[in-house]
């Protein structure tokens, strides 16, 4: 029974790490962009649950829109101001122009915020459930449907919609896509919009249950950066396999063979993974 | 134009500076640099302890009537022993870095020529600071750095007030015993701890004194503090049931435990925490509703109205818009005042004298704002009145509950949490 608990609360955990890991994967499959302000972008969303919660009293069903369009907004304008930009110079500018990017974020935060934990009331979205002798923490449900259900509409959008059609091709060859109509980049900038806006949702939803402070982005990015890998970059179907599949491995491995073991079980995995299918689960090869 | 209206304004802010520091004022004032984490992973406690610094200074050079009837040094007007200059605190940020530590103290001594050195919050950058202080021959206060080697070293210009951790273990082994002796079950102790320097050397300790004491430790569970969960942890811990559960933790993994905790209805009969995250406001602040007698230790409790722990509460409340003294900060707040006493006795700003007075330094428990014994150092520097209190949660403070003769309030057992 514990054993299904610890597999339900690896699953749960992972669909969570889908979710914020959604975003970096999208921006790096149209347009080949590491964004290293990633787990930046999903620390402001934190804090817009936050700020939201303590100056409107508002919960989820206001923090979750709000903060979905502010860190899209937030994309576009990073779009247009540095990354186009940067996408130009060599591969070192890029890398560079997103990691000054992700220090701006931080500390502009850690300036107008503090360096003070804050957590929002866990009781927002409702108590914890039992169901079948497990128990269920309501916010962490929450995140974990939602992420699912964001994956899977970036999913429908990129495969199914004429929109999803012309960013792909962009992604594939802007000035082919360029000969054919379509204005390359009106498409990066919708792609940044939306890559935003899946991760303004999973910072709102992770501040239910995680302590908020200006350096919490960077733990979330190393997460983010593994998940998208193991994944296969650009893959979003891929992220969603590969944060479940580390989900479930990191709370197996911690319960059975101890917390502090946990990351080198997981690290050796990935290695073997990518070691065998260097494009990922689910990447192109 | 634009060049050489720049150039202007750099020379009359320079001027303006020369101005601000000039001679004149440099005689009326000490200077006493502080090195600590006002960025990075624990600048929550670095700019905690600034605050206390400011709030110390206002208090020798601006006084405060009500205080100054039962603390002297808060009469105002500066250091009496010193024909009232007045202490002006410069506050460096280490950055969370031993190599920032180590040059910013290098910049207060050699550019700001500071009279004495506080620091460094964190164990090993008080290791490196404390070094280039000891070179410049600089006197260099410690006062929450718990590190056994900081105080081994051989150094003459280090002087540490803070208990360590060898007390804290001493402490809860004696309030263990006692807890027997009442005829509670103590038969299964866990130990949960994060494994970087803290976690690991202050677990060891406590488990070495308890072997000693003959209490059992049965389960270590060692974690890295910064994942964003401890799921696999708590079941661990539900799955062995102990009857006493000790955390040595940080501020956001003490958060998801509390939370994990009751989400997965798990709870001890007797919860301890080694201070550390579920010390902070933040935490108190977060999760003091579902932690209802949780114990802990601090330096500092309120104690009665009118003594001097409650009016510098009070006092530090009003500094900080509402955040009460904690464990760490009245340790800094305390060791700020030794060094204040010290340069004053000293009667000058030359670094030997005040060695010498710090060496001389004898505090009696009444005149302190932490909860020690007193404070008098031994040849190596270490406080060796240093003490600790046991604290329990009541309604989201701490309150002290042990030793006996200074509790404030009776300890309730079991755990509560939710």
């Amino acid at each position: 029974m514990i054993l299904v608990q610890v597999v339900v609360g690896g699953l749960l955990l992972g669909a969570v790490y889908a979710l914020f890991s959604s975003g970096l994967t999208l921006i790096w499959g149209m347009m080949n962009v590491v964004n290293f302000a990633h787990g930046d972008f999903v620390m402001l969303g934190m804090y817009t649950a936050v700020v939201i919660w303590t100056a409107l009293g508002g919960g989820p069903w206001a923090s979750v829109p709000i903060a979905a369009i502010l860190i899209a907004t937030l994309g576009v304008i990073s779009y247009f101001f540095l990354v186009r930009h940067i996408m130009k110079g060599p591969m070192l500018a890029q890398i560079l122009g997103t990691f000054g990017l992700a220090l701006f974020l931080r500390y502009g935060a850690l300036y107008a915020f503090g360096a003070n934990f804050k957590s929002l009331p866990d009781d927002l979205v409702g108590h914890s459930f039992v169901l079948g002798g497990i128990r269920f923490e309501g916010s962490r449900v929450l995140a974990a449907v939602v992420g699912l259900g964001v994956t899977l509409a970036l999913h429908l959008i990129l495969t199914r919609t004429s929109i999803g059609s012309r960013m792909l091709a962009v992604s594939e060859d802007a000035t082919a896509a360029q000969l054919m109509g379509i204005r390359p980049q009106r498409m990066q900038a919708l792609a940044w919009a939306m890559a935003g806006a899946a991760t303004g949702i999973a910072g709102a939803l992770i501040a239910l249950f995680l302590p908020i402070s200006p350096t919490s982005g960077e733990t979330l990015a190393i997460v983010a950066f593994v998940t998208v890998s193991l994944g296969g970059f650009g893959s979003v179907t891929g992220a969603l396999v590969a944060g479940l599949l580390i989900g479930v491995v990191e709370s197996l491995s911690a319960f059975l063979i101890g917390p502090v073991y946990k990351d080198v079980v997981v690290y050796t995995l990935f290695v073997l993974v990518l070691w065998f299918r260097p494009q990922g689960l689910m990447g192109k090869a | 134009m634009l060049k050489t209206s720049r150039a202007a304004l750099v020379a009359g802010a320079a001027l303006l500076a020369l101005i601000a520091v000039g001679p004149a004022s440099a005689q009326q004032t000490v200077k006493i640099g502080a090195v600590y984490p006002l960025s990075g992973n624990s600048a929550s406690s670095g700019n905690y302890a600034k605050m206390a610094f400011e709030m110390g200074a206002d208090l020798i050079n601006n006084g405060d009537p009500e205080l100054a009837k039962i603390f002297p040094l808060a009469k105002g007007g500066g250091l009496p022993g010193l024909k009232g200059a007045k202490i002006q605190m410069v506050v460096a940020d280490n950055q969370g870095t031993p190599q920032a530590g180590a040059n910013q103290t290098l910049r207060l001594i050699t550019e700001e020529k500071v009279a004495a050195l506080i620091g460094c919050y964190q164990s090993a950058i008080t290791v490196t600071a404390s070094a280039v202080a000891e070179k410049y021959g600089v006197p260099f206060l410690n006062p929450e750095s718990v590190a056994a080697n900081l105080t081994e070293r051989g150094f003459k210009w280090f002087f540490r007030t803070t208990p360590v951790a060898a007390d804290f273990a001493k402490a809860y082994s004696v309030f263990l015993k006692e807890q027997i002796a009442a005829g509670r079950k103590v038969d299964s102790i866990a130990l949960v701890h994060e494994n970087t320097e803290y976690g690991n050397s202050v677990s060891s300790v406590i488990a070495d004194a308890f072997a000693k004491d003959g209490l059992k430790v049965t389960t270590k569970i060692a974690y890295a503090a910064n994942g964003p969960d401890v799921q696999p942890q708590v079941l661990q811990l539900k799955e062995k049931n102990p009857d006493v559960v000790i955390f040595v933790s940080y501020t956001a993994d003490a958060i998801l435990y509390a939370k994990t905790m009751k989400e997965l209805n798990w709870k001890p009969s007797i919860l301890i925490a080694d201070d550390g995250g579920f010390n902070d406001p933040a935490f108190t602040k977060a999760m003091g509703s579902v932690t209802e007698g949780l114990i802990s230790r601090s330096v500092f409790a309120q104690g009665k109205p009118g003594s001097i722990p409650a009016m510098m509460d009070a006092l530090y409340r009003k500094k900080t818009g509402g955040d009460g003294l904690d464990d760490v900060s009245a340790r800094v707040l305390q060791g700020f005042f030794v060094m204040a006493d010290a340069i004053n006795r000293a009667g000058s700003t030359e670094p030997a004298k005040i060695r010498d007075a710090l060496k001389a330094t004898d505090l009696k428990p009444d005149q302190l704002v932490a909860g020690y014994d007193g404070v008098k150092f031994d040849d190596k520097g270490q406080n060796i009145l240093a003490s600790t209190l046991v604290t329990q949660l009541k309604n989201s403070n701490y309150v002290a509950v042990w030793p006996k003769a200074r509790a404030t309030d009776p300890l309730v057992l079991p755990y509560k949490g939710w």
